[in-house]
C-alpha cells in the first residue's frame, strides 16, 4: 500500500483524514483507489476526461508526476504520494 | 588595466536602473558532493534593490513603455509577494509612475518597509491564500478600474524575456557548458527564460524546478478552483519539478551561511537543496542555480538566529511566506 498525503483543501472529502493508504501499480491506480474509498474526492482529482484535474499537482516522493510519466508513473509500495493544490509562487 | 585585481569591475552606468544585472556567479565548493561536479550560484541579491526581480520589473516597465501602453503619471498595479513590488517601486519612483501593489498580509515587516520607503501604496490580501489571493484581488481591482495598468508578471512574456536576454546570457558568458539549471518556481519567469536559452544552447541541459511546499496555514484555499498556474509556464520545458518543505529550505539556508559564508534568502535555501541533490546524481558537469535574494528581508522571521526546532515549535515554518 502506498501512502497518500491529503492537502487541507481535500480533507473534507476524506472525512478529515490527512493520510490515506491506497493500492496501485501506478499513480493513476493509486488515485483511483483513493477515489473509490472516498468518492467525494473523485470529481476534484479527475476531470471529465479522466485526466488529472488541472489544479491538482501529485508528487511521487516529492517529484511532480506531470514531468515524469503522469498517471502512468510506476509506484512502489513504500512510496509516498503527495497531493497539493497548484499555488502561485511569488516574489 | 593595471591595478584592477578582479574581472570584471562593476561597470559605469547612467543611472541605477541601468545598473541592473551583471551579477556574480559564485562557486560553492563545500556544498559540491563530487569533485567533478561544480555548483554555481548566480547571486541576484547584487541587483540594486537586492533581488532578481529588478530584471523582471525593468523588463515589464520598458515593455509597456515601448508599446505605448503607459505614459507619464500612469498608475501601475501589480500582485506580488514582495520582491517584484520592491523592484517596481524603485523603478516607478525613478520614472514617475505611481505604484499600487497587492501583497499577502503575512509577509515579513521588512518587505512592507521597503515598499513604503520607495513610495508604493500597499493593498493587503489574506495571507492564508498565499500569492493566489494577491493575484485574484489584483485581477479584480484591474477589472473594476480601467485606469490601472497591470504588467502582470505571471502572464507577461517580458518576465521570462528578461532572463532569456539577461541572466542566461550572463551565465553562458562565464560557462561553456551548463549541465543542469535549477531555479525556484514562482511566476515561472526565471525557469522559462533561462530554460529556453539553455535548451537552445544545448538541448541536453536539464532544467529543474524547485517548488515551495507551502506551509499548511498558507494553503488556505476554499476549493481547488482557487488553484493557479501562471500562464507563462510551459511544463514541457521542465525536466524535473521537485518540492522542498519550509523546514528543508531553512536548514539549507543555514548551511549556506555556515559552510559558504552566504547570507541568502530562504527560497535560495530550497533551491540549493535541489541543486545539491541534482549534483549528487551527476558524475561531472556544472550545476547552476539562481539565488533570488539575500537574507536581510527575512531577518525578523528569526530563521537565521533561532534553532530549527524552535522555529518549528513556534509555528514559523507552517505560517510564514518565504517565496
Amino acid at each position: 500500500m502506498s501512502n497518500v498525503k491529503i492537502p487541507p483543501v481535500l480533507r473534507p472529502s476524506t472525512g478529515g483524514e490527512r493520510e490515506v493508504a491506497a493500492d496501485g501499480e501506478n499513480v493513476g491506480e493509486v488515485l483511483r483507489a483513493l477515489a473509490a474509498a472516498h468518492p467525494a474526492t473523485e470529481n476534484q482529482l479527475f476531470g471529465e476526461d479522466g485526466a488529472l484535474n488541472r489544479y491538482v499537482n501529485v508528487y511521487l516522493n516529492d517529484e511532480d508526476v506531470r514531468v515524469l510519466n503522469g498517471l502512468d508513473t510506476a509506484v512502489k509500495a513504500e512510496d509516498t504520494l503527495v497531493i497539493l493544490p497548484a499555488m502561485a509562487g511569488g516574489a | 588595466m593595471e591595478g584592477l585585481q578582479n574581472r570584471p569591475c562593476g561597470g559605469r552606468y547612467g543611472d541605477i536602473v541601468e545598473a541592473i544585472g551583471n551579477t556574480p556567479l559564485v562557486e560553492l565548493k563545500r556544498l559540491s558532493p563530487k569533485p567533478g561536479v561544480r555548483i554555481y550560484a548566480k547571486l541576484e541579491s547584487y541587483n540594486p534593490t537586492g533581488s532578481v526581480k529588478d530584471r523582471v520589473a525593468r523588463g515589464l516597465i520598458e515593455d509597456a513603455e515601448s508599446r505605448g501602453a503607459i505614459g507619464p503619471g500612469q498608475t501601475i498595479l501589480e500582485p506580488t509577494s514582495g520582491n517584484t513590488g520592491i523592484s517596481l517601486a524603485m523603478i516607478c519612483q525613478r520614472k514617475g509612475y505611481p505604484l499600487k501593489v497587492v501583497m499577502p498580509d503575512n509577509v515579513t515587516a521588512e518587505r512592507t518597509q521597503l515598499l513604503t520607503m520607495y513610495g508604493a501604496e500597499i493593498v493587503y490580501s489574506p495571507g492564508a491564500q498565499g500569492s493566489n489571493g494577491a493575484v485574484a484581488l489584483a485581477l479584480e481591482m484591474a477589472e473594476a478600474d480601467a485606469s490601472y495598468y497591470m504588467p502582470y508578471q505571471y502572464g507577461n512574456s517580458a518576465n521570462p524575456d528578461a532572463h532569456y536576454n539577461g541572466t542566461a546570457l550572463e551565465i553562458l558568458d562565464e560557462l561553456d557548458e551548463v549541465t543542469a539549471f535549477v531555479a525556484g518556481l514562482g511566476t515561472g519567469g526565471t525557469l522559462m527564460g533561462n530554460g529556453r536559452r539553455f535548451k537552445e544552447h544545448d538541448p541536453e541541459t536539464t532544467i529543474v524546478a524547485a517548488e515551495p511546499l507551502q506551509g499548511e496555514l498558507v494553503q488556505g484555499l476554499r476549493s481547488l478552483d482557487d488553484g493557479f498556474i501562471p500562464p507563462i509556464i510551459d511544463l514541457s520545458l521542465i525536466d524535473r519539478k521537485i518540492f522542498v518543505s519550509n523546514r528543508d529550505a531553512v536548514v539549507w539556508t543555514k548551511k549556506l551561511l555556515e559552510q559558504e559564508g552566504l547570507f541568502l534568502g530562504v527560497s535560495t535555501g530550497a533551491i540549493a537543496a535541489i541543486a545539491t541533490r541534482i549534483a549528487g546524481e551527476l558524475d561531472e558537469g556544472n550545476v547552476v542555480f539562481v539565488s533570488p535574494d539575500d537574507g536581510w528581508k527575512y531577518l525578523s522571521s528569526g530563521v537565521y538566529t533561532k534553532p530549527i526546532d524552535q522555529l518549528e515549535a513556534e509555528g514559523v515554518l507552517d505560517s510564514a511566506s518565504f517565496w
